[in-house]
């Protein structure tokens, strides 16, 4: 595909995501878009150190969570804005994530997913035993969402409705897309694909690994600390369950369907995976059994997801192309 | 004439074997030097304590009359000493001409900040990248391939890639480990060319390399590997009549 063509396409899909409420006028459906918004984000993130860094991050529940609690925590108890806590809780999470990554990374494949795993596993344990602080297993409740935006001449920009909530989360996701679009398609994102494709290698070519991939998981933590602060201003609510494992799992789920290391597998991965059980009717019990079984139908099938399989397939033609002009 | 590199009694211990033992030579400006020696005599791992992948025992490599000894990988990359690898090490999944624009990230400034506000530096360091994978892939002659992916070349292509990736950081002394390894005749032809091409924009070489007509061939002095210790040194026709050197591998 030539560059303008896709940029028509980005074009289109932004104008449709735009008018998308003007058809989808029910509110459970339009819960279930922002929602799935949401989620994008956090699949983006994660598919930036796992993706496009090549180093399995088994903890981004917990930078998700980090993000929600400490934006929650600085409007509940600090009192603070929701826009003031939205740049610190990310920035909070990013941190975190940074602090983690000095011993984390240092080590390689398995032994950093298995690190980052338990990682997860504290954080959750001290959101929940920490009561004084957490409430616990009790939950934040009346978490307050974005206050009204001030503008001059034409009021005010409101965000009490679930449309004007919609949008928020539309133009974080959209923000979300144009900066880590720009890092990865520039030298910096190209380091960190060297470093996914040998970690050895791009030493040797003078990238000093262990930076780059600190970079790149500080980045990615603080995407995942933005989806966090969305998800609580939005629901209102947050309980330990939020920051754990299953939530890393699901994120990882989501970019492993729609394609790992693309731009906008995750994205499909999350608006299929979101919206799929939710408008078939399964039932929250099957809902489990319904993964697993994409998962596994994908790993047989299509293990670069739906967006690397595309690409298969085009650079499959390529090829042909390449023989044919060759005989 | 002063030495670029200057390897002095280098000891390298795995456990109680001496992998590398007590070893020292020079290399010289604008030299081929090679580093032979029969199977497991310790030639890469003078590679991997030249560029700081092992730490030594003891000893001490001086580049440039910089004591560069257990400097990191990537920082005796950027100082100037770039190497291939004895697999030939590529960014497999990536096409040709984005390998050799990668390679040259350790010359470049650009950072996070500089991306995400598409800075002039960020575009002056992408302009400079591309101009400098350009201009590799015309020198090791692989401008017909540069969209193909690094995977679906043929190995002889490979080979050179990594030699590209190699040069693309700029390097003042060039380490090779069995550039021919694998090639055929015809082809070691070329790779011998290629490296001809490289000592005449004032690289220093040091070849790892197992073909010995190639090595007599290109080499202006060799330096002989057996058990970690050197057993002798000197010209190609020096070497190939020494006694020592037909009897370790030969054998007696």
């Amino acid at each position: 595909m030539n560059p303008t063509f896709r940029k028509w396409i980005l074009l289109g899909v932004i104008i449709i995501a735009v008018i998308v409420p003007l058809v989808v006028t029910n509110k459970y459906y339009m819960n279930i878009l922002i929602m799935s918004g949401i989620w994008s984000i956090v699949a983006l993130s994660l598919n930036l150190i796992l993706g496009y860094t090549g180093q399995v991050n088994l903890a981004h529940g917990a930078f998700f969570g980090i993000g929600a609690y400490a934006s929650a925590l600085m409007m509940l108890k600090l009192h603070m804005n929701f826009w003031l806590a939205l740049p610190l809780a990310s920035a909070t999470a990013g941190f975190f994530g940074f602090l983690i990554g000095l011993p984390a990374l240092r080590t390689r494949g398995s032994y950093f997913a298995i690190g980052t795993l338990c990682f997860n596993i504290i954080v959750t344990l001290i959101v929940d035993r920490f009561e004084g602080l957490t409430e616990g297993a009790r939950g934040l409740m009346g978490i307050p969402g974005p206050g009204p935006i001030p503008l001059p001449w034409v009021g005010k920009i409101e965000f009490n409705t679930q449309l004007a909530q919609y949008y928020l989360i539309l133009a974080f996701l959209l923000l979300t897309i144009f900066i880590l679009r720009r890092i990865i398609q520039s030298l910096v994102g190209r380091s960190f694909r060297a470093i996914r494709g040998n970690e050895e290698l791009a030493e040797a070519v003078g990238i000093q690994a262990m930076e780059v991939k600190l970079l790149s998981f500080t980045i990615s933590c603080f995407f995942a600390g933005l989806g966090g602060v969305l998800y609580a201003s939005y629901i209102g609510f947050l309980s330990p369950e939020l920051t754990d494992y299953h939530v890393s799992f699901d994120a990882l789920i989501y970019i492993m369907i729609g394609g790992v290391g693309t731009m906008v597998g995750p994205i499909i991965g999350t608006l299929l995976i979101v919206t799929l059980p939710e408008t078939l009717h399964i039932a929250a019990e099957y809902r489990l059994l319904f993964y697993g079984l994409i998962l596994i139908a994908m790993i047989i099938y299509l293990p670069r997801g739906i967006m690397g399989a595309l690409k298969d397939l085009r650079g499959r033609k390529r090829k042909q192309e390449v023989l044919w002009k060759q005989s | 004439m002063e030495a670029i590199l200057n390897i002095q009694e280098l000891t390298r211990f795995f456990g109680g074997l001496a992998a590398v033992n007590n070893l020292s030579f020079e290399v010289h400006p604008e030299e081929i030097l090679s580093l032979i020696g029969p199977n497991g005599a310790g030639k890469t791992t003078v590679f991997n304590l030249i560029t700081g992948t092992l730490l030594p025992t003891r000893g001490k490599v001086l580049f440039q009359d910089h004591d560069i000894t257990g400097t990191r990988p990537y920082e005796t990359t950027a100082l100037g000493v770039a190497r291939t690898f004895q697999t030939t090490s590529l960014f497999y999944d990536e096409t040709v001409l984005d390998n050799l624009i990668v390679a040259y990230r350790c010359r470049t400034r650009m950072g996070f900040f500089d991306a995400l506000f598409q800075t002039s530096r960020c575009r002056d360091d992408e302009r400079r990248s591309r101009q400098k994978a350009e201009e590799m892939l015309e020198f090791i002659g692989l401008s017909e391939q540069a969209k193909e992916l690094a995977l679906n070349i043929p190995q002889e292509s490979q080979k050179r890639l990594a030699v590209g990736l190699a040069l693309a950081t700029e390097p003042k002394l060039l380490l090779l480990d069995e550039p021919m390894g694998g090639l055929t005749e015809e082809e070691n032809i070329g790779m011998m060319v290629l490296i001809g091409k490289v000592r005449t924009r004032g690289i220093s070489i040091l070849l790892i390399e197992h073909k010995m007509k190639v090595v007599m061939n290109i080499s202006d002095r060799i330096v002989v590997l057996n058990y970690g210790q050197k057993i002798a040194e000197g010209s190609p026709q020096d070497v190939s009549t020494n006694s020592a050197v037909i009897e370790a591998y030969l054998g007696t």
